[in-house]
């Protein structure tokens, strides 16, 4: 049974990766869009090229990138290419590769994603717990109302506000950008803080936000199992009311949050990427932003694939842990 | 009625936000100039004053007028696609928990998988392979494309609870066909959850419209929320201490949204009495 979940959790992760690789190559496709014609007539307006001879530019250029060959065969291509992780040239930063630049973007965003969503995801789902327990001091309940607003608005806004506050305002933090612009990149203590100092306010505008949810989302369930007989049953065997809290009410409470995060990852990564936006932080957010406005089409794809592709791992990752916090399901073979 | 809304504030706040918007845009409407939301027709990079109450803007349009003129298209945004998402995603969801069988298989399973993929993401493909820039209605329908993968999910669960009633069973041993018992039997009861998930998914849909308008991929002539924003970020408003012209727009946002997420959770009260003891 174990191994039937395994094999089908992962037959689930090729066909998102299937799925993205042809939603990317086809629907560029379906909208007749020319991406070597368009940024061809686009240089030739600014007066870097010749318009003479760009018929000939144009068929050269499509018989580099393969765009001469019919449909199936550009599809079997690139279906090859993309299981290799080969994305092509970036048409903007023409002689780096897309592998490059998204190589450089991937540490900024995986280091304040995974640092944010794990760190508002453990505080919420706590703070959830004790909003929860009847014997949780009371001022606690004055965080519900201000965790329900910050809860309803979109990282970015928070993040806009959050800029203008401490890094306009108060000049306590930077504004933009990964590190500042004189500092040397490497391992340092130096740069360590340098990094930590410009990742505060993307990350805190991810992470009030998201812990409010969290909380709400585990206070919902505490609620719900709190009215369980077991725990009934285990209030009436006089077990100490912390161990219910923790051993009865906690354990059971927290299953359905992992779903959720799994769930969630893709939400939190859609809102991150306008963070990264608004920051000018230097990840993949940013990245795709300066693609889109570069009309970048080979770039914005590789981005897509790539991030799809690691969310789909990560969520695939989870479900592989699950079974271990729920034994149910190995048991009853999911 | 007013005594329920007493027993129910999240309701009445949602309501009242949301309420209190609309009265905004309606006298908005009568006593601005909508014509000023265009650029260049006012002067720049006025902080407000009497005649500008909301300042404007670098480009020389009246945040006020931005405002009135604006708002109501990004919330139509929100609703066609909500409509079409609901619409879409109660079919499929009735179909799929009714039925049973291989179409609920497929249903799931592509809900299931389409939620874990980032929408924004797939969104931002279907912008950029449009030729051109998008119209507001355009954008509701790209929007719309994903919007339904939400709903599917969460009225399938609910369907599947009311399928086994009693009720239900009744209906079917006394001959009533599919549609009938879907549309008589159980369409009824699931009317007030129904609508809690239709503003749940307005307001998603205008999150994941102001996302793609901040990116650059919305309508550029139409000064919605989303636009501000993009125009905001792009002219560095934020460093330069042009507070006025984020503010305004981010304090609609956020009634837009704090009205919505109340009126989602005092609907859901209302569909789910239980909750009421609890809370």
């Amino acid at each position: 049974m174990q191994v039937f979940y395994i094999a089908r959790r992962f037959c689930v992760f090729l066909l998102i990766v299937w799925l993205a690789a042809t939603l990317n190559f086809f629907l560029p496709k379906l909208s007749g869009q020319d991406p070597v014609r368009t940024k061809l007539a686009a240089e030739a307006q600014l007066g870097g090229h010749v318009q003479a001879g760009m018929e000939q530019m144009v068929k050269e250029y499509e018989a580099r990138f393969g765009l001469d060959k019919p449909v199936w065969r550009q599809y079997l291509t690139y279906l090859d290419d993309v299981t290799h992780l080969r994305f092509n040239y970036s048409i903007a930063n023409y002689p780096r590769t897309v592998n490059d630049l998204i190589l450089e973007a991937m540490p900024w965003t995986v280091g304040l994603l995974g640092t944010t969503t794990l760190l508002s995801f453990a505080i919420g789902t706590f703070l959830g717990a004790l909003l929860a327990w009847p014997r949780a001091p009371a001022w606690m309940r004055w965080l519900m109302p201000p965790l329900w607003a910050l809860h309803a608005i979109p990282f970015f806004l928070l993040g806009l506000m959050l800029l203008y506050l401490f890094a306009f305002i108060l000049q306590w933090l930077p504004t933009f950008g990964g590190y500042s612009p004189g500092a040397q990149p490497g391992w340092t203590w130096g740069f360590a803080l340098d990094v930590f100092w410009h990742a505060l306010l993307p990350a805190l505008s991810i992470i009030l936000v998201a812990t409010g949810g969290w909380a709400l989302g585990m206070r919902g369930m505490m609620v719900t199992t709190m009215g369980e007989d077991y725990v009934v049953f285990a209030e009436a065997k006089g077990l100490r009311s912390l161990t219910i809290f923790t051993r009865y009410c906690l354990r059971n409470a927290i299953l359905p949050q992992v779903t959720a995060l799994a769930i969630a990852l893709g939400q939190i990564l859609s809102g991150a990427v306008l963070v990264e936006v608004i920051f000018g932080y230097p990840g993949l957010g940013a990245l795709l932003f300066q693609a889109i406005r570069e009309n970048d089409h080979f770039l914005i794809q590789g981005i897509v694939f790539t991030v799809i592709v690691a969310l789909g791992i990560a969520t695939l990752l989870m479900d592989l842990i699950y079974p271990w916090l729920d034994p149910r399901i190995s048991h009853r073979g999911g | 009625m007013l005594r329920y809304l007493r027993r129910n504030p999240s309701l009445t706040f949602g309501a009242s936000l949301l309420l209190l918007l609309l009265a905004f845009l309606v006298i908005g409407n009568f006593v601005v100039d909508t014509e000023d939301a265009r650029p260049l027709s006012v002067a720049t990079v006025q902080p407000p004053s009497w005649q500008y109450p909301f300042g404007t803007d670098r480009q020389g349009r009246d945040l006020l007028a931005v405002m009135v003129a604006g708002t109501p298209l990004t919330l139509r945004i929100g609703f066609i696609a909500g409509f079409l998402g609901v619409g879409i995603g109660s079919v499929l969801a009735f179909i799929a928990a009714y039925y049973r069988g291989w179409a609920d298989t497929i249903i799931r399973g592509i809900a299931d998988i389409g939620l874990t993929v980032p929408g924004l993401l797939v969104l931002i493909i279907i912008a950029v392979s449009v030729k051109g820039s998008l119209t507001v209605n355009q954008m509701a329908i790209v929007v719309a494309s994903l919007a339904w993968l939400n709903p599917t999910r969460t009225i399938r669960a609910q369907v599947l609870t009311l399928r086994e009633r009693g009720y239900v069973e009744m209906a079917r041993l006394s001959g009533m066909s599919g549609p009938a018992i879907i549309f008589f039997e159980l369409m009824p009861n699931l009317l007030p959850y129904l609508a809690a998930t239709l503003v749940n998914a307005v307001s998603s849909a205008i999150l994941a419209s102001i996302g793609l308008e901040v990116l650059g991929l919305g309508p550029l002539e139409a000064p919605t929320l989303g636009m501000t924003l993009y125009w905001v970020n792009y002219n560095a408003a934020i460093i330069n201490g042009w507070w006025w012209w984020w503010s305004a727009p981010i304090v609609v946002i956020v009634i837009v949204f704090l009205g919505l997420f109340f009126l989602t959770v005092g609907l859901d009260e209302v569909a789910n009495p239980r909750l009421r003891r609890q809370a």
